[in-house]
């Protein structure tokens, strides 16, 4: 009854996701992708950071560790998984999510608090929020711009697939509260089933009270959930 | 078997933003040269031994198409040279 968050090396925010996820009640484990995923997973995270220093692209070689078809097997069973940030990049570029993340349009590693909306409450990461709503969550990357081709995310849209969306605080999406010119400002986007999703903001970096806010609270409670579920 | 050198090259496709490559065109202006645009590519040379160059460029294209290039935003071309 576990869940696992994957450590690369160059992983940064692994720590920071158990201690999120034990605030919550979630009972969490580090584990080294070389180890393989144990067999009581119960949810994955792969977390932020710059697995192998983004070499070829951010998220590509982790994409392609031995590590990610236990994902990919445990996530067509069900599991929830959620990629934050590089774990973005690893998710995207591995297929579990659709799109890629790459150099922001200022060509800058932007590392600020942002405003996002919820696009679709019907999920387990957005259940706690209404649709509409904004939270507050922090972004840390060069590479965060989301890109698809437009018929693709046309699709996307339809389907719901969209988690958030970069607004500013009155929620309104527009093209100077989209920090890294991600195209239709999204900020996260679920896979072919709701349980998988990628988000590049960092949810467990507003979690802790004692940080200030708390409104990444409410996605990583999908685990919370899950296990009682 | 031959020894053939297979050159990817991978580029952001037509109407993706490049800010890196915007950004290098704008250093280009600043030092005095005039350009309408720039485009930015990166490429990779295999060193692989193959029965013929079909065979040396289907591998090439695999490896393009499963690790070099990331076909979402990327378009790439494979060139076969015998070494």
């Amino acid at each position: 009854m576990t869940v696992s968050v994957i450590q690369f090396g160059g992983s940064n925010c692994d720590r920071d996701t158990v201690q999120a996820l034990a605030h919550l009640g979630v009972d969490a484990a580090l584990v080294w992708h070389e180890d393989g995923l144990p067999a009581d997973t119960t949810g994955v995270v792969i977390p932020g950071g710059f697995s192998y220093g983004d070499y070829l692209r951010a998220g590509a070689m982790a994409a392609r560790s031995p590590i990610m078809d236990d994902v990919r097997a445990a996530a067509e069973d069900g599991t929830p998984v959620l990629g934050i940030c590089n774990g973005a990049q690893i998710g995207c570029e591995s297929s579990l999510t659709p799109g890629a993340f790459t150099t922001n349009a200022s060509a800058r590693f932007q590392c600020e608090h942002v405003h996002c909306r919820v696009e679709n409450a019907d999920t387990p990461w957005t259940a706690a929020y209404d649709e509409g709503e904004v939270v507050e969550l922090p972004i840390a990357h060069g590479e965060g711009r989301y890109e698809v081709d437009d018929d693709r995310l046309d699709e996307l849209e339809a389907d719901d697939r969209i988690l958030f969306r970069y607004c500013d605080e009155e929620g309104n999406v527009t093209p100077e509260a989209n920090p890294n010119g991600s195209k239709h400002s999204v900020a996260g986007v679920t896979g072919e089933s709701a349980h998988v999703a990628v988000m590049m903001p960092h949810p467990e970096r507003i979690t802790l009270p004692d940080v200030g806010p708390t409104d990444g609270q409410g996605v990583l409670r999908a685990f919370a959930d899950a296990v009682e579920a | 078997m031959t020894a053939f050198t297979a050159a990817v090259e991978v580029r952001l496709k037509h109407g993706v933003l490049d800010p890196e490559a915007e950004t290098t065109a704008r250093a280009l202006e600043r030092l005095g040269f005039e350009l309408e645009d720039l485009r930015a590519a990166d490429r990779y040379e295999l060193d692989l031994e193959a029965e013929d160059a079909d065979e040396a460029r289907d591998r090439a294209d695999e490896m393009a198409e499963r690790l070099l290039a990331n076909t979402t935003i990327h378009d790439y071309e494979v060139t076969v040279d015998q070494r």
